[in-house]
């Protein structure tokens, strides 16, 4: 078997590192590889530790792989004075030296000697040695500079490991071309060529080559942020309002950039209470609409998601996770604002969340969302994170090429509303009691005959302000009753949004959800490999909970660990809340440092607690919950 | 025809129209300032030839919220200070909409004071009238951001220690292209200046002092009240920012001392509205964003007609 490139290019943020990356990952896509980046940047401007690693193989990649082959490690520029020389703290040798501990045996080492000591790195030398790495040295600073200007450096970067990798220049030029012109691009096609060139003179230590692939179809490199927004436009979705907070801003961006062009408005504003309460007013108006967050943010959205929620104005709101509580860590992934986003706002609340696992299921679910929530006039929350949202992988082409669907729900049209329920005042019965599936018939403003009121309070058929008991019960139960009809709604669909993988009778099961589930499909599949009995469920159904999918599954396995990112375990509260049963079988592997699972951090916890019985885990950054809890 | 018919449909329209048939009695106090408003609201509607079925009332919480109630149109009660951002999107949605914000004092210069300054920098061309009666009413009379200075109640036992909002003032700067204050008592004028508020293209704020019969036992505290329109003492351009400024500062001034100077102190018509705006510069469509929906002809863009080529 081949082994799967990954490589990692490490330096300063704000030195171009996400935009060569990306290059370099659609060069080997359009070359016929499965690619997979993942990001790993600071909560800072420019500089600081900052690497994108992209991963390639000739098979479907669903993670990053454990560890890396090659590193390009480039100078940080912003690390330095603009005086020549002047350099503060060790961060220039950070592109080196913060990256060693990942770097797999046999690994490859460029690394930029125009900027970086090497004998500043702390036992360098040595642990090259030990790990049997091979190391590049290449002045790429001064070969940038003769022929352009040092930020062409990553350029010279690319040079070289297209050389020492074998790969075909020809895909990363024709990217260059479209992407620069005039003498910027001869200045890059110049100092790509002549890196290549003059490395190919070397003598390579290393057997490293890039893998072949051979695509069936074209393919598309994209991420879960994008695919949010595609989704939404597909869906109809022609208003977006926000405030910019990481990582959120990357689908308000994608957005904001796009929506114009479909005749769409996009609303940057005050703070985001503004930014839900928008999208409900533009909702309420008729337009299909969204806005989201990230925790914190979305902590301020509680009150106008209960509002949605109250006056059943469909609304899509996605809530981008980073690390918590609080401001926490504003780079790094965590999935731990799940219980915040299943019980904010006040009362017995009803909202739709899903939590997709990938890019693809981005798109899908994103279009899920908008149907239901204007199908049965509630609000719906799509939960990602700052992996998933960021992390760039190929799809098929194909996959995107589906009709739009701007249908706006259970509206009426201004004939129907002539025949529909009103109160003998004149004022249109919105809040219907009785009604097949808990919906009630919806007009917006401007129709005539369809007058009501939405109000945030309790109210009547008409939307007056209610304090009736009986009337309370009523509306309670319609609104309650919504989420079985979405239930089955849901389990009705053709395809389940949950995500199964692995042999169906195997004996032991890992549950994940969201943007750890590529890790543990990878986990999975090499503990099968290794002769154990595994399977897999990534779930995306957070509510209504789909407990049929869940209790099938645990039913199927004898003991089963679920595998989520933040320190309480959220998703198996939130399990064993919704079944009342299998809390025996469920333990929890967690992570909450700022880092996504690796596969490997999952198949070492499954051997060590389920196979050798180990009541902990022996790495010190995942943390290990056994099963607890009294059940039957 | 527009999909939403009850919009620019030319009718005789009556003020009539605007009861409720439904709901009871208000549940206003007696004597309360906010029955002003509503009344002075119905009758400018006729006036402005708008039917209850094209205007879109969305108010926050308190008395003052209740004007959704009792206002027969479609309409949105909101939350607490949220009027606005729902109302400006639903303008942006469908401009033909008439759109009317109205809230507290509490309401629209405390706990909305972000969105008041926003919505008026953006100058939507909407109307926002907010009840002024200086205190928290369907809480139970506690201080309110205009109370004065001194104000006791169960919540500021010693007397507040805070200077009153400035509500003119605040509107001014932060980009209000239509300012006016009027009172429950001058019932006339109220009308007028509702009627020009709602015509006005852009963000028009009313300052409406309404008396609390309850919790500021001075159920005649605006009176007597002077236009500051029909009175030789005050003579002041109102389409001139810094003299209208002035004038806004005197009055505010005035009102801490007892004289209620009303009438309007601002009027920009020079300025676009944000909608205008936003079209000029392509990012808002000339026809009403929620027309689309209802259009059968209207042929729906994919993304992978436009976008995906950049991804390959």
């Amino acid at each position: 078997m081949t082994e799967d490139l990954v490589w990692r290019i490490a330096g300063g943020s704000g030195d171009g590192i996400d935009s060569t990356s990306q290059n370099f990952a659609k060069a080997l896509m359009r070359a016929g590889l499965h690619v997979f980046t993942h990001r790993h940047y600071p909560s800072r401007i420019r500089g600081g530790h900052t690497y994108v690693e992209v991963r390639a193989s000739e098979d479907p990649v669903n993670s990053r792989g454990n560890g890396y082959n090659c590193l390009l490690a480039l100078g940080d520029s912003f690390a330095r004075n603009p005086k020549e020389n002047a350099i503060y703290g060790n961060e220039e040798i950070k592109p080196l030296a913060e990256n060693l501990d990942e770097l797999n045996e046999g690994g490859i080492i460029i690394y930029d000697e125009g900027l970086v000591d090497v004998s500043e790195v702390p036992n360098f030398e040595a642990r090259a040695e030990e790990n049997n790495w091979h190391v590049y040295p290449m002045d790429l600073r001064s070969l940038a500079r003769e022929h352009g200007r040092e930020v062409m450096r990553n350029t010279a970067g690319v040079g070289v490991t297209a050389a020492l990798l074998d790969i075909d220049l020809t895909y990363i030029e024709e990217l260059m071309r479209s992407a620069m012109g005039g003498d910027v691009l001869e200045a890059n096609l110049d100092i790509l060529q002549e890196a290549y060139d003059i490395i190919s003179e070397e003598e390579f230590t290393h057997d490293l080559r890039v893998p072949t692939g051979d695509h069936d179809e074209d393919q598309l490199l994209i991420s879960a942020s994008a695919c949010i927004a595609y989704g939404a436009l597909d869906e109809g979705c022609r208003f977006i309002s926000g405030y910019p907070m990481t990582p959120w801003t990357e689908v308000f961006t994608i957005m904001s950039q796009n929506l114009s062009q479909f005749g769409g408005i996009s609303e940057q504003v005050e703070d985001e209470i503004a930014a839900a309460a928008l999208a409900i007013g533009a909702s309420h108006a008729g337009v299909k609409a969204m806005s989201g967050s990230s925790g914190g943010g979305f902590a301020l959205m509680g009150e106008p998601l209960g509002l949605a929620e109250m006056t059943e104005t469909p609304v899509v709101l996605i809530e981008a996770m980073r690390a918590g509580p609080s401001t926490g860590m504003p780079t790094k992934p965590e999935q731990s604002d799940l219980e915040s986003i299943l019980y904010s706002s006040q009362g017995d609340s009803n909202r739709i969340v899903f939590a997709p696992g990938n890019a693809a299921e981005a798109y899908d679910q994103t279009r899920e969302a908008f149907r239901i929530a204007y199908e049965y006039q509630i609000p719906s929350i799509i939960v990602i994170d700052q992996k998933v949202s960021g992390e760039m992988v190929n799809v098929d082409e194909s996959f995107f090429d589906r009709e739009p669907n701007p249908d706006l729900g259970s509206v009426l049209t201004e004939d129907e509303i002539a025949e529909a329920a009103h109160h003998e005042s004149g004022k249109f019965k919105r809040f219907l009691h009785d009604t097949e599936n808990g919906v009630s018939p919806r007009t917006i403003p401007g129709q005539k005959g369809g007058r009501f009121l939405a109000a945030g309070n309790e109210h009547s058929e008409e939307g007056h302000i209610s304090e009736d008991p009986v009337n309370r019960i009523n509306q309670m139960a319609r609104r309650a009753q919504k989420l079985d009809s979405i239930r089955e709604d849901l389990d009705s669909q053709e395809s389940s949004n949950q995500t199964t993988f692995g042999p169906e009778d195997a004996e032991y099961g890992i549950i994940t959800w969201g943007s750890q589930q590529g890790a543990v499909i990878d986990a999975v599949s090499t503990l099968n490999d290794a002769g154990h009995s595994v399977k897999g469920l990534g779930v995306s159904d957070l509510m209504p909970f789909p407990k049929n999918d869940l209790a099938a599954f645990l039913e199927s396995v004898d003991k089963a660990i679920v595998v989520e990112m933040n320190a309480t375990g959220q998703f198996r509260g939130l399990a064993r809340k919704e079944l009342g049963l299998y809390g025996e079988k469920m333990s929890s592997l967690l992570k909450f440092d700022g880092n996504p699972f690796i596969p490997r951090d999952i198949v070492t916890a499954f051997e060590e607690t389920i196979v050798e019985g180990k009541d902990d885990v022996s790495n010190e950054r995942t943390k290990y919950l056994p099963e607890a809890g009294v059940t039957q | 025809m527009s999909v939403f018919s009850a919009i620019g449909e030319e009718r005789e329209i009556d003020s009539n129209e605007f009861t409720p048939g439904i709901e009871p009695q208000a549940t206003w106090c007696p004597g309360c300032g906010d029955f002003g408003v509503l009344k002075s609201l119905k009758q400018a509607m006729p006036e402005v030839g708008r039917s209850p079925d094209e205007v879109l009332m969305v108010t926050g919480i308190g008395c003052s919220g209740k004007l959704s109630s009792y206002f027969e149109s479609y309409g949105f009660h909101t939350l607490h200070g949220r009027s606005l951002p729902i109302a400006r999107a639903a303008k942006l949605a469908n401009p033909g909409l008439e759109v009317i914000a109205a809230g507290g004092d509490g309401d629209g210069y405390g706990i909305g004071g972000n969105h008041f300054m926003h919505t008026a920098r953006e100058n939507h061309d909407m109307t926002y009238i907010v009840f002024n009666n200086e205190i928290f009413g369907l809480t139970k009379g506690q201080t309110s951001p205009t109370s004065p200075k001194g104000h006791k109640s169960k919540t500021q036992p010693h007397g507040s220690a805070k200077d009153p909002v400035r509500p003119l003032s605040l509107a001014l700067a932060s980009g209000a292209s239509y300012i006016a204050r009027t009172a429950a008592v001058n019932p006339n004028q109220a009308k007028e200046i509702i009627k020009e508020a709602i015509e006005h293209d852009g963000f028009a704020h009313i300052d409406f002092l309404t008396q609390c019969p309850t919790w500021n036992k001075d159920a005649r505290q605006y009176v007597p009240y002077v236009d500051i329109q029909q009175s030789d003492d005050y003579d002041f351009d109102i389409h001139d920012r810094r003299e209208a400024a002035d004038m806004m500062f005197e009055a505010e001034n005035a009102l801490h001392e007892g004289e209620v100077l009303t009438g309007r102190f601002y009027v920009d018509d020079d300025r676009p509205s944000y909608q205008q705006e936003k079209q000029a510069t392509g990012e808002m469509p000339e026809e009403p964003l929620a027309e689309r929906y209802f259009d059968e002809d209207y042929e729906w863009e994919r993304t992978a007609d436009s976008l995906l080529a950049r991804h390959k």
